[in-house]
């Protein structure tokens, strides 16, 4: 290598350890403060602590409040993907594999779900919710966030659907399969890259989702894990140990998951982007 | 399926649907395609509409809505100092992300969009912070910020003075926000160069070499322009997410000290939805639905040029 090259190497190796280690070393200090006590955490904030005490993660994992907010939060993102998955395979395939009148203009009403975001409407989406009684009922998020991926998703359900072979369907369709019997049987289940695809990504949003449960959960107990972290912080204010354990506890879940499905993700995301 | 329906334009709409039936295909339509419909109706369009008319009145939300102030509550807002300085948040927000966030992305998307092991490690750590909740991003930087432990504090305590509460201060607190946001979502704006990179045809890159084009000429000359589509895009996701900041700035500041940190969205949730001021918050709505509309058709229009993709 020549002497600029190597040079160029050099600063490379730094801008990219340096911006690797502003990422990580929040993350990092945020797990090992778990393991601190508050003294501790005052005098060191970053560095490991000088005794592992496992005591406020296990105080919060033997409690039922934290298993609590992970159970309806599971409930919450499951529901609303396999919702959105189901409603959404379904339009898509009648968008691909139907030519009927009105189809574009149906479309077109559909896209205009890309262009805004839930905050836009939230008073009203809030008195839709309590005026269907559905205040505090996990359906109350569920329904709201599968309107708001509907879009995203026959986007690029359609999109993939229109990319099977056609000779298939005429195939079946002479053997006597009816078109929503092909969808079950063919359609489906040949596509569960795209499914998978579009999932994750429903259920990251839905996981993460603030808003949305903010304004419609009241009673604690049927706090998903972001409104619980809110509360827990509430709660013990300067204790920034026991916060900062219950922080890494929910989020460890979430980086694990994100590196099994990263392939995923990242699919839905530049799929989004270049087909949008 | 074109081979089935064809062009037969002469058929009535009744004659139409008889075919569609005998053909199996409106059963299906029936079945398949209003549950998306009214789902969508229901949770997403008729809200935004319904935004636009209860800005209008003024309603706490139970009762009738019958006090019709026409536009008093857009009157309101532009007069309120703290509706001036979430929008001046919003438009620092932009700003940031368009020149801090999107050159930095598009750095290290140039610097890591090859395929390799390393590169790979890279990847996945640097778009870690998109995945975390926004929440969980704004407390575990609201401890790093906090002047008794954080950052700040052990700067503090190493000069040996008083420790300093960014997050507390006026003049510094949205400067914190705004790196929390190009933290959390640099990596998703890397992602998409990434991908847009990596589809440059490698012959292209060669054929510039050949030419005797240098490293730098082959980013500016061959790169740069080639994945135009991806920066412009990524432009407007910035835009729009700016616009709609939220989760990020209730556990860092929760729209303080005394109220110079709210974004549009957190002034909506704050002066609307809290204290019900539905006709109010509806109006805030109608503004941000506004501000998206525009960043979209301006991007529309400056996508079209070059066979745009939304």
């Amino acid at each position: 290598m020549n002497r600029p090259g190597f040079f160029l190497a050099l600063v490379r190796a730094a801008v990219l350890s340096i911006v690797a280690a502003l990422v990580i070393v929040p993350l990092i200090a945020t797990f090992l403060g778990g393991f601190k006590s508050v003294g501790e955490l005052r005098a060191s904030p970053f560095g490991l602590p000088p005794v592992w005490r496992v005591e406020t993660y296990t105080e919060i994992l033997g409690g039922s409040v934290f298993w609590g907010y992970i159970q309806n939060s599971l409930i919450i993102s499951f529901s609303a993907v396999f919702l959105t998955l189901m409603l959404a395979s379904m339009a898509a395939y009648i968008f691909a594999q139907i030519r009927f009148f009105g189809s574009k203009y149906i479309q077109a009403y559909l896209l205009l779900g890309l262009m805004f975001p839930f905050a836009t409407a939230i008073v009203p989406l809030f008195l839709q919710i309590r005026d269907f009684g559905l205040l505090d009922n996990p359906l109350g998020v569920i329904l709201p966030q599968t309107a708001f991926s509907m879009a995203f998703a026959i986007v690029l359900l359609r999109s993939f659907f229109q990319q099977l072979p056609k000779e298939l369907f005429e195939a079946a369709y002479v053997d006597g399969c009816g078109y929503i019997g092909f969808f079950f049987r063919f359609t489906l289940p040949l596509s569960t890259p795209i499914l998978a695809t579009v999932g994750t990504f429903v259920f990251v949003q839905s996981w993460n989702n603030y808003l949305l449960p903010l304004v419609v959960i009241n009673d604690s107990a049927g706090y998903t894990w972001p409104l619980g972290i809110m509360r827990y912080r509430g709660e013990f204010m300067v204790e920034w140990n026991r916060i900062l354990a219950f922080v890494s506890l929910t989020i460890l879940p979430a980086l694990i998951f994100f590196t099994f499905t990263q392939k995923y993700i990242v699919a839905g995301l530049t799929r989004g982007s270049v087909k949008g | 399926m074109t081979t089935m329906t064809g062009s037969r334009p002469m058929l009535s709409p009744a004659a139409r649907i008889a075919r569609m039936h005998k053909q199996g295909k409106l059963m299906a339509l029936l079945l398949f395609l209003p549950p998306a419909l009214v789902l969508f109706t229901l949770f997403v369009i008729w809200p935004i509409f319904n935004a636009a008319n209860l800005s209008f009145f003024k309603w706490s939300g139970y009762g009738a809505i019958d006090n019709f102030i026409g536009t008093q509550n857009y009157q309101r807002l532009a007069r309120h100092s703290v509706f001036h300085q979430s929008l001046w948040n919003s438009l620092k927000l932009i700003l940031a992300s368009l020149f801090i966030q999107i050159p930095l992305a598009l750095t290290l998307a140039l610097l890591i969009y090859k395929k390799t092991s390393a590169n790979t490690a890279f990847r996945l750590i640097f778009f870690a912070p998109y995945i975390l909740a926004e929440i969980a991003s704004g407390v575990i930087w609201s401890f790093i910020f906090d002047g008794d432990f954080g950052v700040s504090g052990q700067i503090a305590a190493a000069l040996g003075i008083d420790p300093f509460y960014i997050l507390a201060d006026r003049q510094f607190a949205f400067l914190a926000i705004i790196t929390v946001v190009v933290w959390k979502y640099f990596g998703y704006h890397m992602m998409i160069f990434i991908a847009a990179l990596q589809a440059v045809p490698e012959d292209l890159l060669e054929a510039a070499e050949i030419d005797g084009a240098g490293r730098w000429q082959k980013v500016f000359y061959v790169k740069l322009p080639l994945i135009m589509h991806a920066i412009k895009l990524s432009a407007f996701f910035a835009i729009v997410g700016a616009l709609q900041v939220f989760d990020i700035i209730i556990p860092l500041t929760n729209g303080g000290p005394s109220n110079s940190t709210h974004s549009i969205v957190s002034y909506l949730y704050t002066y609307g939805l809290a204290q019900l001021n539905v006709g109010y918050g509806a109006a805030v709505g109608v503004i941000l639905f506004i501000l998206c509309m525009v960043t979209a058709f301006s991007y529309r229009r400056l996508a079209m040029g070059k066979g745009g993709a939304l």
